[in-house]
């Protein structure tokens, strides 16, 4: 050992290269907050401008009546499609994830790719090939159709969601249950997935959040309707939200303009509203499974 | 095999009737029905070796329990005997478990069978997150043994000695009974499908002395109905409950490297008074480990 490197009775004050240090972890911070600061702004203004041009439109007339004066029927397509679409996607994303997290073996990492793939894949995609697949075929719009459009959208949400929760089941659980002689499925079934129900329902609401707002596929498959009147015929076409706006804001007039503002801020609340009832959701769960 | 042949002939003697020197001083003869025979069983993780050339015979109706110093075997032979680290991809036995006879790694053995038979209870409690009823009663349901689940619950409950301590609060999550008490309900839990062979991976371990005195007192009511097979570390455990005491070390193997073997096999005041092997009697005396 040669020389200290330092007095040790000098002050605590910063020495060596300690100031400059200090200055790069500041400006790193800086940068890091600035950008967390830019998401939240943009959040902001997106939603208080929809609010700010659509407000004049809103009233309880609009959310009941039918078009021209509301979107009551739009409304209730919406939840009709998104209704079915988490009814076809759920079961198969909660058992996607339970393949992934209890049994899939050296097929899961290929499989998981394939997920977040179909995460980020366009939805216009999604809405050509169930154009080509059903619409085309059927020669006619219809909800079920756009709703397996959705459900595609939403089952690598739903899917990805329930596996991470899944991983959150302690390992001793699926001991117990070997050890008593029952076999895998049983113990998915009977331990693992109802340990794991709180988490699962979040990543469904975030799936329908998703869902709900999908446009591309709805304008190729489920445009052709008349909003006048609430139709729910699901072999049909009917009215949906995410089309609504996008037929009056094409419509040359301020009132249209209105109403796709009114009508936009009606789905960003609802969906916002889902996405905070999907963390409060998460968080409770959590709370439970680690007592 | 130096590991192997090293093992005191006492080992072998296993398979002949078993002899007890009694309190008295006298000898009598012992049930010699064996649930387990061990025949030059090594356990490798991928290409190390967990487990080296043990030969055993574990016999019915009584407690045996497996001591030694960490790292040497003893929870990766536990768990050999009801297949439970088939889970460890890695996992790979050579020789052969035979229970009752049958090999436990034959082809055609259904490892969920095995354990059905051939229950578990491990170092930490595990309840379920769901009532104390339905923690018990989940086995039975899901093995289709309906029929008289209040009687075959209750009994379960106070084959564990726990029956007194919540037969009023059934309906209660499980998670809030105390450590001992969720042991203990581990054991009910294992019990409530009438296993043929209990396992206990160090049960008493995470827990206080309180609660492992019960524990201790529950194996003593549940040997007989069971064949008890218990890891420890707690030599003054292994002495208090076990008829016979396996002693776990390490042994080298072909490599040099060394590695887990059992030592010795005997009764457990043998084992404690008149140990054949040095390395036991270091042990036991406390010299090492």
């Amino acid at each position: 050992m040669g020389e200290p490197a330092f007095d040790p009775a000098a002050p605590l004050t910063p020495t060596g290269n300690l100031r400059r240090r200090r200055a790069v972890s500041r400006v790193a911070e800086s940068g890091a907050t600035l950008g967390a600061a830019i998401a939240v702004a943009v959040l902001g203004i997106v939603v208080y401008s929809v609010f700010v041009h659509g407000v004049s439109a809103l009233s309880l007339d609009f959310l009941l009546e039918g078009e021209p004066d509301g979107i009551g029927p739009a409304l209730v397509g919406t939840a009709e499609l998104v209704l079915i679409a988490t009814l076809i996607a759920m079961p198969i994303g909660v058992l996607v994830a339970v393949y992934l997290v209890e049994f899939g073996g050296r097929l899961a990492a290929p499989i998981r790719l394939t997920l977040d793939v179909m995460n980020g894949y366009p939805s216009i995609i999604v809405g050509v090939f169930i154009f080509a697949l059903i619409v085309e075929a059927t020669h006619k719009q219809s909800a079920i159709a756009a709703s397996i459009a959705l459900a595609m959208i939403m089952l690598s949400i739903i899917a990805r969601g329930t596996e991470e929760v899944l991983r959150l089941v302690p390992d001793a659980m699926r001991e117990a249950a070997a050890a008593l002689g029952v076999s895998r499925w049983r113990a998915v079934l009977t331990v693992i997935l109802p340990s794991a129900m709180g988490g699962i329902a979040t990543a469904t609401i975030l799936g329908v959040a998703r869902a709900a707002g999908e446009t591309a596929p709805l304008i190729l498959i489920d445009s052709v309707w008349d909003g006048s009147h609430v139709s729910l015929d699901p072999l049909g076409p009917v009215p949906n939200i995410p089309v609504t706006i996008y037929k009056l804001s094409e419509e040359a007039s301020p009132e249209g303009f209105a109403r796709a503002w009114g009508a936009g801020f009606v789905l960003l609340f609802l969906i916002m509203l889902a996405n905070v009832g999907a963390r409060v959701l998460l968080a409770r769960s959590r709370r439970r499974m680690a007592p | 095999m130096r590991g192997a042949s090293a093992l005191p002939s006492r080992v072998r003697i296993q398979s002949g009737p078993l002899t007890e020197a009694g309190p008295s001083g006298g000898r009598r003869e012992l049930p010699v029905e064996s649930v387990f025979d061990v025949h030059g069983v090594s356990v490798f993780y991928g290409t190390k070796r967990a487990l080296d050339g043990v030969n055993m015979r574990i016999p019915r109706s009584r407690v045996t329990a497996l001591i030694g110093p960490s790292g040497c075997g003893k929870s990766t032979f536990i768990r050999s005997l009801n297949r439970m680290n088939d889970s460890v991809s890695s996992f790979r036995l050579e020789g052969q478990v035979l229970y009752h006879g049958h090999d436990l790694y034959a082809g055609n053995v259904d490892e969920v069978e095995v354990r059905r038979r051939i229950g578990m209870v491990f170092q930490k409690p595990n309840p379920f997150p769901k009532s104390i009823y339905d923690n018990v009663a989940w086995a039975p349901r899901n093995l289709g043994l309906r029929r008289g689940l209040d009687e075959r619950v209750e009994g379960a409950l106070r084959g564990a000695a726990l029956w007194d301590e919540v037969k009023d609060r059934l309906k209660d999550g499980a998670l809030g009974l105390s450590g001992g008490q969720q042991q203990r309900l581990c054991i009910a839990r294992a019990i409530a499908i009438e296993p043929d062979v209990l396992l206990l991976d160090e049960p008493a371990s995470a827990l206080d002395p309180i609660a492992t005195a019960s524990i201790e007192e529950l194996i003593h009511t549940l040997k007989g109905r069971f064949t008890i097979v218990i890891v420890t570390h707690n030599m003054q455990q292994a002495a208090r409950v076990a008829d016979e005491t396996a002693f776990f070390g390490l042994g080298a193997s072909d490599g040099g490297e060394p590695v887990g073997t059992l030592i010795e096999h005997a009764e457990t005041a043998t084992i404690f008074g008149n140990p054949a092997d040095p390395r036991t009697r270091d042990y036991v005396s406390g010299r090492f480990g």
